[in-house]
């Protein structure tokens, strides 16, 4: 008896551990792409717009100055900002539900890095249905948007919410499918599988005219699944304040804004692992390169090429976002049930013909 | 192409719901309150409520002596404060029949003409934010930087001049602001080919104004809409030319009207697209008044204490929104018995539940940015 | 059309109605007749005022009236015409024109508030640069400030500043 028991102690603790190694080392992924992200855009915006961005703190007596990595503590002054803030909840608003929502979208996002690759052994776990894992869970957080917008029991939340919800739900269905083309060429779920169909023959963008083009579908619904510029209409600034974080503050909104970067992190990796390769380096696809030049396609370097490739796209989005005016709700709509999933749709048995031939 | 949104009233039954856009909202341009009813996306009433940034001009102005009074048109429109107080010396003048000097016309022309590019930059690069362009904004508030450098460099003030005053100018040109001001419009003008490309043509920019809020010229006549805003509904009428004033009969320019190029006459796309090239204008005719400024005084012999014999005068002036009007009641002594400020942007705001009722709170916001208003201006 | 031309097209159209001030450049209406003089002002081919520049109150002491000053501007003719109404100041009242020139709307709203003259006709006379609940119309020469709004001290208090 005593044995059985220490075993499935034994058994139970690993478990335990290895979960919570797992959910340790997502939580700081998360964590470190939000203030690299949210640095890395400040910077950005402010190239692209003739400023300087953040200037002004250090860290570890570490000022930039005026160059142009000045400013690198900011990020973490105003997570220490956000984290000691009062966080206010309305009077009227619905306070469990309010409370509740934040950590909805945040679990959303976090359990949605199961099944994100970032090297062709970094990855928590290898499901036979990675993919589709990965679109059911990433759109969990859409519920704790709506809650969000309803419970803070503002108008303007309101429209944020109903707007996000109307927009996510949209935009899954081009995104979708502009997978399920893959998983139709790769015949599997699986990531590995996927890139591992790339790895025999080449990067899927490259695979017929129709899986350019997906790749283009996959992105924009992809930018418009993170509530982006141009698709940003759910916190759309000017019109709605803040759209359904108005009356977050604090540690709660705070969590909102580590879910959208991590979302756009999601979509990213995913763009880059389904089209871009994955883990494969570039010079593997062409065969010009020397032989030697192989070992950049080892497995330490694997998590290198797949962060570039999505960082690459992140940066892509955020310059999206400080070139591009914002659409309107029914041209958002316009958008995507009468140009993409039309597209998408045709693209699909377009492959499929290609795929018979 | 834009049309507007239709709802089918017995398919679903909805309520409408009362939503307060403003005092404090990111694009209502200053402390307005628009009352507004929507029906789902679609606003259905619009009752803008004004009044939150009343300061009391016209009461102020009936106890302050007339030169006492050009500091406080500067506050009225601070985008634009040059304008204000051209209008009211304009206005003093044709009350007491003063000729002022040609270089002073000269002057007041060309500041003119710089504030204006600089209000429109403004009025552009908020537009933009409206709609969700950040950049353009950024872009457009950095040239304005330099007119307001060029400004500093001229009364030593970047916002509220105090600059043109009854019968002059309050200081000359520096030394160095001829040759300045020529560098800055070497610098601006291929800048607005930059504008252009960033946002003026960009297609989601074109989606989102092109035929949306269309403004009939008859429309803008019977409720009063001036400036840019009237010319872009395809009304010539431009008092720099129609009532010409200063030295702009003897300057060369154009007076351009919205024709609809993206969408319809007098849509929001319209009246940023005269404001665009209302700046190249402006840098023509700053071009032309440098060349042919003269020398000489900058006063006209104006007692220091204005004393204006009785009567009445009403006196607009073409500011970058649209007319100000001053009509001012005398009755010789050296304050007014009335100073009445017809303020632009008062009556430009008057038409949105005109035009904006039946579009989207998106489309809402559009309008209001096209309309370009001040807030200070409105209450006064 | 110059002034004069204008009184004589006035002067035919609707005699009796119209008056002048000495040798001031406008024309006088009594607010009784404003109705019918707006509308010709407005229909009548040869005037065409389709533009209402301005509309004002003011407040002239003198002689126990109030005044209200109309400029109006024919964009089509390019002519302009100042229309100058007295009321008394017990009983200010004035037709509205606000159906006619839609610009008179705001502008009769804020003669209202700052002088109390009451537009008849007018679709919604509220006050629009003052709060609702403000007392008093602070433009008149003979408005006394009051001391405090809604418990909010109004006049100057220099004691707090010592």
């Amino acid at each position: 008896m005593n044995g059985i028991w220490a075993s499935t102690l034994d058994i139970l603790t690993s478990y335990g551990s290895m979960i919570s190694l797992a959910g340790v080392g997502i939580f700081l992924i998360m964590a470190v792409n939000a203030l690299v992200a949210v640095y890395f855009e400040r910077k950005v915006s402010a190239f692209m717009q003739d400023r300087l961005g953040p200037m002004e703190v250090g860290i570890f007596g570490f000022k930039g100055g005026k160059k142009f990595w000045g400013g690198i503590g900011q990020t973490i002054a105003d997570t220490v900002k956000l984290l000691t803030k009062e966080d206010i909840l309305p009077d009227s608003a619905d306070k469990k539900l309010m409370i509740l929502a934040p950590f909805i979208i945040f679990i959303g996002a976090f359990v949605t890095f199961i099944g994100v690759p970032f090297s062709s052994v970094l990855l928590v776990s290898n499901f036979n249905i990675g993919i589709f894992y990965i679109i059911a869970m990433s759109s969990v957080g859409v519920v704790g948007i709506i809650l969000a917008g309803w419970a803070s029991n503002n108008k303007w939340s309101l429209y944020g919410s109903l707007r996000s919800a109307a927009q996510i739900i949209s935009y899954e269905i081009p995104a979708g499918l502009s997978l399920i083309l893959v998983v139709l060429v790769a015949g599997s779920l699986n990531i590995h599988d996927i890139v591992g169909w790339q790895a025999d023959h080449r990067w899927f963008i490259f695979h017929s005219p129709m899986a350019f083009l997906a790749f283009f579908v996959y992105f924009i619904s992809g930018v418009a699944e993170t509530n982006r510029t141009p698709f940003d209409i759910p916190e759309a600034e000017s019109e709605l304040v803040a759209g359904w974080m108005t009356e977050y503050s604090g540690f709660r909104w705070a969590l909102f804004f580590l879910s959208e970067y991590a979302n756009m992190l999601i979509v990213c990796i995913l763009t880059a692992v389904v089209f871009l390769g994955g883990w494969l380096s570039p010079m593997a696809m062409f065969n010009i390169f020397p032989e030697s030049w192989l070992i950049f396609d080892g497995i330490w370097w694997g998590a290198f090429w797949i962060m570039f490739k999505a960082i690459f796209l992140i940066f892509v989005m955020m310059w999206f976002r400080w070139t591009f005016p914002r659409l309107r709700v029914d041209q958002l709509m316009y958008l995507c049930w009468k140009v993409l999933i039309p597209f998408a749709l045709v693209n699909l048995v377009l492959v499929s013909i290609w795929e018979l031939l | 192409m834009s049309t507007k949104p239709h709802i089918d009233q017995s398919l679903v039954k909805t309520e409408e719901m009362v939503l307060n856009m403003g005092p404090q909202h990111p694009s209502t341009h200053g402390v307005l309150r628009l009352k507004i009813h929507t029906d789902g996306e679609v606003v259905s009433k619009i009752e803008p409520i004004i009044g939150y940034l009343h300061r009391c001009f016209e009461k102020h102005c009936e106890h302050l002596g007339y030169e006492q009074i050009v500091p406080f048109t500067d506050r009225c429109d601070y985008i634009a404060s040059m304008h204000m107080n051209h209008g009211y010396a304009l206005a003093m003048e044709r009350l007491m029949g003063i000729e002022v000097p040609p270089r002073v016309e000269y002057i007041r022309v060309i500041v003119g003409e710089l504030q204006r590019i600089a209000s429109h930059l403004v009025a552009l690069g908020t537009f933009g934010l409206d709609i969700g362009a950040i950049t353009p904004f950024t872009w457009m508030i950095r040239d304005r930087e330099r007119i307001l450098d060029l400004f500093e460099n001229l009364c030593g003030a970047r916002l509220l001049y105090n600059y043109i005053w009854v019968g002059g100018v309050s200081h000359d040109l520096p030394e160095k602001f001829i040759r300045r001001t020529k560098e800055f419009i070497d610098y601006f003008t291929p800048q607005m080919d930059e504008f252009d490309q960033l946002l003026t043509f960009n297609k989601i920019f074109i989606e989102r104004t092109a035929d949306v809020g269309i403004l009939p010229p008859d429309v803008a006549i019977n409720y009063g809409v001036t400036g840019p805003s009237l010319r872009g509904s395809g009304v010539k009428w431009d008092l720099r030319k129609d009532e010409a004033y200063s030295a702009y009969p003897e300057l060369e320019f154009d007076v351009p009207v919205g024709t609809g190029k993206m969408g319809s006459v007098g849509d929001c796309w319209d009246r940023y697209w005269v404001r665009m090239l209302e700046m190249r204008e402006s840098v023509r005719i700053i071009d032309q008044a440098l060349k042919s400024i003269p020398d000489g005084d900058v006063r006209a012999a104006v007692p220091k204490k204005v004393r204006p014999p009785k009567g009445s005068v009403y006196s607009r002036f073409e500011t970058a929104r649209g007319e100000i009007g001053y009509y001012i009641i005398s009755d010789g002594k050296n304050i007014p018995v009335r100073l009445k400020m017809r303020s632009p942007a008062f009556c430009n705001l008057s038409v949105i539940s005109e035009i904006a009722e039946g579009w989207m709170i998106s489309d809402l916001i559009a309008i209001l940015g096209s309309l370009d208003i001040v807030l200070g201006e409105i209450d006064r | 059309m110059d002034f004069a031309n204008i009184k004589k097209v006035l002067d035919v159209r609707c005699p009796d109605l119209i008056d002048t001030d000495g040798d001031r450049p406008s024309i006088m209406v009594k607010p009784e007749s404003w109705g019918i003089v707006s509308n010709l002002l407005k229909t009548d081919p040869d005037l065409t005022f389709d533009s209402l520049m301005c509309l004002s109150g003011f407040d002239l002491v003198e002689d126990d009236h109030l005044g209200v000053a109309y400029h109006f501007y024919s964009m089509d003719k390019r002519h302009d015409l100042e229309v100058i109404i007295r009321t008394p100041k017990e009983n200010p009242s004035i037709p509205s024109i606000a159906n006619i020139w839609r610009a008179a709307d705001w502008h009769e709203r804020e003669a209202y508030d700052m002088y109390g003259i009451i537009f008849e006709g007018h679709p919604d006379l509220k006050r629009i640069l003052l709060p609702d609940d403000w007392e008093g119309f602070p433009l008149r020469k003979d408005y006394v400030q009051a001391d405090t709004y809604q418990g909010i001290i109004i006049k100057k208090d220099k004691t707090y500043w010592k």
